[in-house]
């Protein structure tokens, strides 16, 4: 019986859902494959458990001291060093940074090809698979042609569910590394400063046009911080001279990703979209329903942002009974 | 919570306006105005900035413009921003680089002057004070324009819409594309189609009138219904650079006045604390409306393409240049933009001709948005627009050659560089020639004809073959380059001989037609001022109104038969005037239109000698006895039968020879050979269009005569009005009640001598007429007195102006000024009629 | 300070992508081209390390002809020098496109010296193959580390930030280094007109280098079926704000 391995991203014992994602989907990969699905963990991690919730036949516990800690070269050899001893027909991981990143290093020093992030695998003796490109906006149909297939899969393309309970073997494979395989590891881990940027800022309460003067700001300013936010504003904005250019969010301002953006009586001006659209969550207020704004928002208010503003700040306050 | 609900477009409309640009939003807030309930505007892209070239627009009008119509609307424009708070006088400044463009400059000042915008002329110090940070080493001077504007075309979009919402209940379809538009699936017996309704992706809505105002896209909504609007879009590169600490410490959108650098085809336009570099320089960058993507698929928006930074590199280095603090600004951000060409350079307005209750409101830009938003909801509404004569902007002005893609993509890649260039009033299309070929052309080019276009004809405006007359009438070149520009001597030489011997001039770009049937003449009345029943053989010069009593034209009928009447107008008029007769005639079929221009063409035969040498080809009693003046002569001339027309634009006596166009060239052979020995010579156009007409104070349509003028006023009306129904009679009426408030009037040059003591050569037209104390002068309705047409008259020896003055300054001898190239001259007042042979006298003879 | 910084000429779409006919190709009908963008954000983090540490950033690409584009680009923005290795239009895999880049670096290397720092984005924003930079440091055995928010130069080599989810990750890379990139570590610079008009008489090397095919072949693309965009609409006046909240906390922001 031939073998699909499982890579499963964690860091220091922490599974993210990505990994139980990446079993999920190796359990039925591994089925049309007629293969063993069977777990990676790198390091002393104990995750027998988890990965057998998930079906996995066997983990196989990768050691090494030099892998306490994440590094992508150790990681990489490591896993290569396995692969190479128990031949799979295929290994996976799930479509993260890191995910891919141990996933390249892998490939690279097994020389085989790696196919990111797809969405579904026809396995067989070459693979078909889809898989995505520009993030998500276009698919790609593929073929991938190997003795083993290395592949991971898009992060959040399906649901992580348990099933097919095994009690899975441990494997112990112990890694030969050197020292110079320490050049990658993680040396430090450093908690974000507080005073966050636009850029990195999780929730971006921005003004345009329709705010109407620079004091109008002072409840968009209240809200953000109540939120631990920053406030940002449109060209008209910085054109008008009521908030300084570092404010500006768009195509000639800066381009943010929070995970929500509170956008406020803006339109949303093409170049002012370019700056907001990769945010995770947009909220426009704007009495105009047919705003670019609103229409391209998930979630929208149609009403007047001087009024709507600081009701919400003043029901958080409810709310946290300040 | 719920989600956007879908809305459903309404089943009818009164008007649809697709288009919610800053043209398509002041229409329909116009029409409000107006008083029109029940509209509908509907939009393919979001709101409030559908993605169209509204979107991303400079926004600034500098109102200065040689053009009439482009000037007061521009004007009209600035001042409807300012109305709505949302406009701020910037100022502006062109700088001039080059001699030739201070003159150009200088003309720029007699436009201000002649439209009462205010102007200065700065040295490069004095442009320095206005902006600090410009080179003046570079310069020699600067045309200085106090009232140029910067507006917020979105946002008074918006007001116009909301104003709409809340006057005329106007309904909003943003994101709702038009898929089709309906018309009748024959043209009915006027040759036209009527259009009935609006398909979009959200509904069909039936309705009286639609309107595009699609901007780019305008020609590619046009084809839905089987019809064209020229245009072309266009690109016009702009970057915007900064920030610069200069210009973010105004603290204003706009602290500096903008600067035209018109030799290099480039602006510079503070935004905030960045400057705006726009450039008209590059290569003229064409794009199919069918290829312009959509909102969803452009990286911009779908009129922001992607910027090719290899067509600006010249535009930045001469901008470096000009202000040296933009090399080291970061260009933020840079665009392809596109905007609307048209062949002519002229805006789309206006009924659309084959298409009954299409309106078209395109080639528009931001600068005359509202203006011209309200002069098609005039149109809509009274029939014409009111504000202005929009004749130049009249989407029916255009033949069938010049609506194909070929056409208006070459005259759009020929033109754009004159955007801001030094365009010549007189200076003639390189590309797109001979677009009709004229029956006589290998003779005309075998003499050296200059050929001047009129629209797709060509008329050759003197012959190089008749350059020993310049000798032989002791004529020269004139002193300065620009008078002597698209001008020969020469066309002085042939006016001379004609009034010496005789000449002869192809007319052949006439355009004729033919309206035939039971009812043709009651409908010809109709049409005309003067009355058209008159006996078969009598022909009629006539003013045609419009329903406010202006001129919509003035041209010839002619009783060519019980039942039929012909049509004579000039090129310029041809489909302007064929629309009106369509749009009005009778559907019932008592009328049958024809156009039969290419069927005939015609030869103008004036002179002393004229007689004599058609005398030698006809056997026809040609005495004013045997052909009357105002009569045609069905004859046979060289054995080629033709309508003989005595009638004269030029002053001496003589025909118009209507003849079938196969045979043309026998007549025009025959005529040659039998004037060899009267001194005839094959005359060019500019004794017919100009030197000629001018010398006898004959009007015409566009320049003289325009729908703010009325015959009274032209000096056109006659002592009785007719009992017949026409179109305009009663406000003709009442125009001769009230009697004229200015005359149209002849003037002539005094003293042409300029402050360097060259002579200047006055032609063209729009310079202003001014008091003895430079003051302009203007009527109760705001209308200026400016020259409508100026030219030399040879046989009277001073350059001769025509236009409208005031009646106590239209007595023969009152002393007035004109302006030409910044400079005053004085002019003295002739009078109403002829400066040359006032009795008429050649004419009769 | 001697840095390498590997770029990708990408087209620059809206919101909606449209493909080729033969489905082979994005349709740049009516798109321009960029720099991608973790590369954009590499090459400016590149300049700014010269700024300070003085030295030179050689800024390659692999593509096609008109890639000429970005590097002229990247030489308005500080770039002092360039080459092109060209592709003839066509995308190659990614285990061909590392093995030409890795040559293409053994000979400036050969020529010019070692490079201190060689920096790739993240991946790339069109195919997204999250690998060709730890193929060519793989090849040219230096370490890597992908991610990268953040480069401080140290005596020994480079402190390299790397943003995850739960803070930030410290690496220490020795000289010679390789890192992936990625947006946010900075603002890229847009080109000066100065600069812009200097880009033009940059001199860009070409090296004609070729590898063979890999593993993974592309068919098509196409588009995902289309989510038909709705908005939820929360309220239409301050009556919204507990529905807001709501939202809030539901997002975790609260």
């Amino acid at each position: 019986m031939s073998i699909l391995l499982v890579v499963l991203e964690h860091d220091r014992g922490d599974l993210p859902v990505g990994s139980l994602e990446a079993l999920t989907v190796g359990r039925d990969l591994a089925a049309s494959m007629d293969a063993s699905l069977e777990a990676v963990v790198v390091g002393d991690a104990d995750l027998t458990a988890v990965a057998g919730e998930y079906g996995a036949t066997a983990v196989h516990q990768v050691t090494n001291e030099m892998l306490a800690d994440y590094g992508p070269d150790a990681w990489g050899e490591a896993v290569a060093q396995l692969v190479r001893s128990v031949a799979p027909a295929a290994v996976m991981a799930v479509g993260t940074d890191r995910g891919n990143e141990v996933m390249a290093q892998v490939a690279a020093r097994l020389d085989l090809p790696f196919v990111a992030n797809c969405l579904s695998v026809e396995a067989g003796d070459t693979w078909s698979m889809t898989r995505v490109q520009w993030g998500g906006s276009l698919l790609e149909d593929s073929t991938l042609t190997a003795d083993t297939k290395l592949v991971s899969f898009a992060h959040h393309a399906i649901e992580a569910a348990p099933g097919g309970a095994a009690s899975p073997t441990v494997k112990t494979f112990e890694a030969d590394l050197d020292h110079s395989y320490t050049a990658t590891m993680i040396t430090d881990r450093v908690v974000l400063a507080s005073g966050v940027t636009l850029s990195t800022a999780p929730v971006v309460v921005s003004g345009g046009r329709g705010v109407g003067s620079e004091d109008a700001f002072a409840p968009l300013e209240e809200l953000a911080e109540l939120l631990g936010g920053r406030v940002g504003c449109s060209r008209a904005v910085t054109n008008n001279g009521w908030r300084p250019h570092s404010d500006q969010v768009g195509q000639t301002g800066t381009r943010i990703a929070p995970e929500i953006y509170i956008a406020c009586g803006i339109s949303g001006a093409i170049q002012h979209w370019v700056g907001a659209m990769a945010s995770k969550n947009i909220l426009a207020i704007n009495t105009d329903s047919d705003a670019n704004m609103v229409t391209k928002a998930g979630y929208a208010v149609i009403a007047d942002l001087h009024e709507v503003v600081p009701a919400i700040s003043a029901e958080i306050r409810r709310r946290r009974g300040q | 919570m719920s989600d956007v609900p879908t809305p459903t477009v309404p089943e009818t409309a009164t008007c649809v306006v697709i288009g919610a640009g800053i043209v398509g939003n002041c229409v329909v807030g116009h029409l409000a105005r107006l008083g029109w309930k029940d509209l509908v505007l509907v939009e393919k892209g979001p709101l409030p900035n559908p993605g169209g070239s509204t979107g991303h627009a400079s926004n600034f009008i500098f109102p200065v413009d040689h053009n009439k119509e482009m000037a007061l609307l521009g004007e009209q424009s600035a001042d409807q921003y300012r109305d709505l708070g949302l406009s701020v006088d910037s100022g502006g400044i062109e700088v001039a680089r080059t001699q030739e463009r201070m003159d150009e400059l200088d003309r720029r000042m007699t436009s201000a002057k002649a439209w009462g915008i205010e102007a200065h002329m700065l040295t490069p110090a004095e442009v320095k004070e206005l902006v600090p940070f410009i080179n003046e080493d570079v310069i020699l001077g600067g045309f200085y324009c106090p009232t140029v504007s910067v507006v917020d075309s979105l946002e008074t979009g918006t007001t116009m819409r909301r104003e709409a919402i809340e006057k005329a209940d106007l309904k909003v379809f943003a994101n709702t594309e038009v898929l089709d538009i309906v018309t009748d699936d024959t043209p009915r017996p006027n040759g036209r189609r009527k259009a009935k309704a609006v398909v979009t992706d959200k509904g069909t809505i039936e309705a009286e009138h639609i309107v595009i105002a699609c901007g780019v896209w305008s020609n590619r909504i046009a084809y839905m219904a089987d019809t064209y609007i020229p245009l072309v879009p266009t690109v016009h590169q702009m970057a915007d650079v900064g920030p610069m600490d200069i210009l973010a410490e105004t603290n204003n959108e706009i602290g500096y006045p903008i600067v035209r650098d018109m030799d290099t085809f480039c602006y510079e336009r503070q935004s905030a604390g960045s400057m705006e570099v726009g450039s008209y320089g590059h290569r003229a960058i064409l794009h199919h409306p069918d290829t312009i993507p959509s909102n969803a698929e452009a990286a911009l928006s779908p009129t922001e393409f992607p910027f090719t930074p290899e067509d600006f590199d010249d535009q930045m280095e001469t901008a470096i240049e000009l202000m040296d603090m933009l090399g080291d600004a970061e260009i933020k951000y840079a665009i392809n933009g596109l905007l609307s060409i048209t062949p002519d350079g002229m805006p789309c307005l206006g009924e659309i001709p084959d298409v009954e209750n299409l309106w078209s409101a395109a080639a528009v830009w931001v600068k005359e948005g509202p203006g011209m938003g309200q002069v098609v909801a005039e149109w809509m509404h009274y029939g014409y627009p009111r504000v202005i004569d929009a004749h130049g902007a009249d989407v029916a002005r255009f033949y069938d050659e010049e609506k194909s893609d070929e056409h208006i993509w070459a005259r759009a890649d020929e033109s754009f560089i004159k955007t801001y260039g030094i365009v010549h009033p007189s200076e003639q299309w390189a590309g797109r020639r001979h677009l009709v070929e004229s029956p006589y052309r290998s003779r005309q080019e075998e003499l050296g004809a200059a050929f001047y276009q009129a629209r797709v004809w060509e008329r050759p405006q003197w012959y190089d073959t008749n350059a020993d007359l310049v000798e032989r009438y002791l004529l020269s070149e004139r002193e300065v380059e620009w008078d002597n520009r698209w001008w020969s001597p020469i066309t002085v030489g042939e006016h001379l001989n004609l009034r010496e011997n005789c000449g002869m001039i192809d007319l052949s770009a006439f355009q004729i037609y033919e309206i035939e049937g039971p009812g043709a003449v009651e409908f010809a009345d109709y049409l005309a001022v003067n009355k058209i029943d008159v006996p078969v053989g009598r022909s009629v010069y006539t003013p045609w109104l419009n329903h406010e009593g202006g001129f919509h034209s003035d041209l010839t009928m002619m009783r060519v038969g019980e039942e039929t009447v012909r049509i004579v107008t000039g090129v310029f008029d041809g489909g302007r005037d064929e629309f009106w007769v369509r749009k009005h005639m009778p559907n019932d079929g008592s009328v049958t239109f024809r156009n039969i221009t290419m069927e005939i063409s015609t030869l103008g035969l004036w002179g002393p000698n004229a007689a004599t040498v058609l005398g030698k080809l006809t056997d026809h009693d040609l005495s004013q006895e045997g052909s009357p003046y105002g009569s045609y002569l069905d004859a046979t001339v060289a054995g080629v039968p033709v309508k003989l027309f005595r009638i004269s634009y030029v002053g001496d006596a003589g025909w118009e020879i209507y003849l079938p166009w196969d045979k043309a060239t026998i007549v025009w052979d025959a005529i040659v050979e039998a004037g060899a020995d009267h001194g005839l010579r094959v005359t060019g156009g500019g004794v017919y269009s100009l030197s000629g007409r001018i010398e006898k104070g004959y009007r015409l349509m566009g320049a003289e005569l325009e729908s703010e003028y009325n015959p009274v006023e032209a000096g056109l009306a006659r002592p009785k009005v007719k009992s017949a129904e026409f179109i305009g009679k009663e406000a003709y009426l009442a125009a001769r009640e009230a009697g004229a408030e200015v005359r149209c009037v002849s003037l002539t040059v005094e003293d042409n001598t300029d402050s360097q003591g060259r002579k200047r050569w006055m032609f063209g037209g729009n310079e202003p007429i001014l008091d003895m104390d430079g003051n302009r002068i203007v009527d109760s309705h705001g209308r200026a007195s400016r020259v409508t047409t100026a030219g030399y008259g040879p046989s009277v020896g001073k350059v001769i102006c025509m236009g409208y003055v005031p009646n106590e300054l239209a007595e023969p001898g009152t002393d007035l000024q004109i302006m030409y190239m910044n400079e005053l001259y004085p002019v003295k007042v002739v009078g109403s009629g002829a400066t040359f042979d006032p009795d008429d006298s050649r004419m009769k003879s | 300070m001697r840095v390498l910084v590997c770029v990708k000429r990408v087209p620059a779409p809206g919101a909606k992508i449209n493909v080729t006919g033969d489905g082979l190709a994005v349709d740049t009908t009516h798109l321009g081209f960029t720099t991608s963008p973790h590369e954009e954000c590499a090459l400016e983090e590149a300049v700014q390390i010269i700024e300070r540490e003085g030295g030179e950033v050689v800024v390659l690409t692999l593509g096609p002809a008109e890639a000429e584009e970005q590097l002229r680009y990247a030489a308005s923005v500080g770039g002092t020098g360039f080459v092109l290795i060209p592709n003839g239009g066509a995308d190659w895999d990614p285990q061909r496109t590392a093995s030409a880049i890795a040559d293409a670096i053994r000979a400036l290397e050969a020529d010019g010296g070692e490079f201190d720092l060689i920096m790739f984005g993240n991946e790339s924003a069109d195919a997204g193959g999250f690998q060709v930079g730890v193929r060519v440091a793989h090849k040219l055995g230096r370490p890597i580390v992908n991610g990268i928010k953040g480069i401080e130069v140290t005596p020994e080599g480079f402190t390299a930030h790397r943003a995850i989810d739960t803070g930030v990750e410290v690496y220490k890379l020795p000289k010679p280094a390789v890192m992936g990139v990625k947006e946010g570590i900075n603002l890229p610079r847009y080109p000066t007109m100065k600069g812009r008009l200097a880009s033009r008489k940059a001199e860009i090397a070409t090296m004609e280098l070729n590898a063979p095919a890999g593993g993974q072949a592309m068919l098509k693309l196409h588009r995902p079926p289309e989510q038909p965009s709705t908005t939820e609409i929360l309220g239409t006046g301050p009556e919204a704000a507990a529905a807001i909240v709501d939202l809030l906390d539901e997002l975790g922001v609260l």
